[in-house]
């Protein structure tokens, strides 16, 4: 069990309160003691050191923190560390396994779906979310869920040829499991 | 940018929340999709002592119709609940036309309909639409449950009529008399933005005969202005290219916008009648469309 009671505060009180929480990060849980108002993209940055999350704006704006919340894309400084008790969280960490990329990720590299990366974490979290849920989008419904997720390196054109060469890659890679499973 | 330090309570039941409510004294704010209130407190524009997480609360994440036809949004009935509800353009047009307006994809999988109505924001979409379609919250206070309707809600920017020990648990939209349309449509400057004008219309209609009629407007006044004025005088009448454009010019009187960098007083009156004008155009039998 870590203490994240260090990453809101350096002085301790016995008037701070604090919570014990548990959560599941990528498939590890986490048991943790938490201030109330640590917000979930610092315990995921601080307290767990997974540094692809990225804060941009902190006004619920950018999107750059953006993670999933047992598969729902949220962003994460505007959520507290304790509303995540009890639930599963993906950060960008948990695409790629030891070997391959995850298809979101091939879909970027592919399609140069990024300048400065900045943006791409959660771009590549919401796309999942989206792709997940409708496996063969249009370029429209691409725009639409992106919407929330900005870049600043006017990238958009890329990004969203990447969410369909990844839409594509995701296609084919479950027809092939189809077909070795028949 | 971390919020003031608060006390956090994760409440199992309604009436376990207004009993923490009460205790707290006024002290406390309700945190539902904390979509609103966590940049606030963020932004320390709110401090809190305490903050009563109502999420682990079950029974409160639906929105569905009564047999009679009242429409009921619970306290955590996300914005993308009402979006992906296919039923519910048929059901509940102008909240339809709303639901994927506000704010922004990620932001509507957390906010709730209720909770946008209590934080009260004089630029809330929800506000204008509850208010064109005469609709009103139910609060849960120590004593029992009480209906307040949204044109009464607001007191202010950012000011209800709550107490300090209710919790507000759902919207309620009266039965449609007849069958329900209407619409909404936003100006806004980019996805996520304020609205420059927002427009909510809901006709109810006994055959071709309007039988309820309300439009409410957001970010053309200092706070949600209902054009009940407007929206009665189609009261008793079909609709027309007449009287649609009469309404549409006496929504733009009602309204009070400001010039702003969002666009100046002329042009903001200009769309509030240009969009009251769409959304009833929409509504006339396609033989005598306009505009």
């Amino acid at each position: 069990m870590t203490s994240l009671f260090e990453v809101v505060s350096t002085e301790s009180s016995v008037d701070t309160p604090i919570r014990r929480i548990t959560v599941t990060v990528n498939g590890k849980q986490h048991t943790l003691d938490v201030e109330p108002r640590l917000l979930l993209a610092h315990l995921i940055r601080q307290g767990l050191e997974l540094t692809g999350t990225h804060t941009g704006c902190d006004t619920t704006s950018c999107g750059a923190c953006t993670v999933l919340i047992d598969g729902v894309p949220v962003k994460s400084c505007t959520m507290l560390a304790v509303q995540a008790d009890g639930h599963d969280v993906t950060t960008v960490e948990g695409l790629a396994s030891a070997s391959e990329l995850d298809p979101i990720q091939e879909g970027f590299r592919d399609e140069h779906g990024l300048q400065c990366g900045f943006c791409t974490p959660g771009m590549m979290l919401t796309a999942k979310a989206l792709l997940d849920e409708n496996p063969n989008p249009t370029e429209d419904e691409v725009r639409w869920a992106l919407s929330g997720n900005l870049c600043r390196c006017t990238g958009y054109q890329n990004i969203v040829k990447s969410v369909l060469l990844a839409a594509e890659g995701l296609r084919a890679k479950d027809d092939v499991e189809e077909d070795e499973a028949s | 940018m971390y919020p003031a330090r608060f006390d956090y309570a994760a409440p199992q039941s309604i009436e376990e929340a207004v009993e923490l409510l009460g205790r707290a004294n006024g002290e406390a704010k309700v945190l539902a999709g904390g979509q609103s209130l966590v940049p606030m407190m963020k932004l320390r524009f709110a401090s809190p002592e305490m903050l009563i997480d109502i999420n682990n609360i079950p029974g409160l994440a639906y929105h569905s119709a009564d047999p009679d036809g009242t429409y009921r949004i619970g306290a955590l009935c996300r914005h993308v609940d009402l979006e992906k509800d296919e039923n519910l353009a048929s059901q509940q047009p102008t909240m339809a036309a709303a639901a994927p307006l506000i704010a922004d994809p990620i932001v509507r999988t957390r906010g709730t309909l209720v909770g946008s109505l209590c934080h009260s924001d004089p630029q809330g979409d929800w506000a204008s639409v509850m208010s064109a379609l005469g609709g009103s919250i139910v609060a849960q206070g120590p004593n029992g449950r009480r209906s307040i309707s949204c044109i009464d809600f607001v007191t202010g920017p950012f000011q209800n009529v709550l107490e300090f020990d209710e919790l507000a648990v759902e919207a309620v939209v009266p039965a449609p008399v007849g069958t329900r349309a209407g619409g909404y449509l936003k100006l806004e400057r980019r996805v996520g933005d304020f609205a420059t004008v927002g427009v909510a219309v809901s006709i109810e209609f006994s055959g071709t005969q309007v039988t309820r009629a309300g439009i409410g407007l957001t970010g053309v006044g200092a706070s949600t202005i209902c054009a009940g004025e407007a929206a009665t005088m189609l009261v008793g009448q079909d609709l027309n290219a007449d009287n649609i454009d009469r309404v549409a010019v006496l929504a733009a009187e009602i309204s009070q916008p400001r010039s702003d960098h969002r666009g100046s007083e002329a042009y903001k009156r200009h769309m509030v009648a240009t969009f009251v004008t769409r959304i009833l155009s929409k509504l006339l039998p396609t033989t005598q469309k306009v505009a």
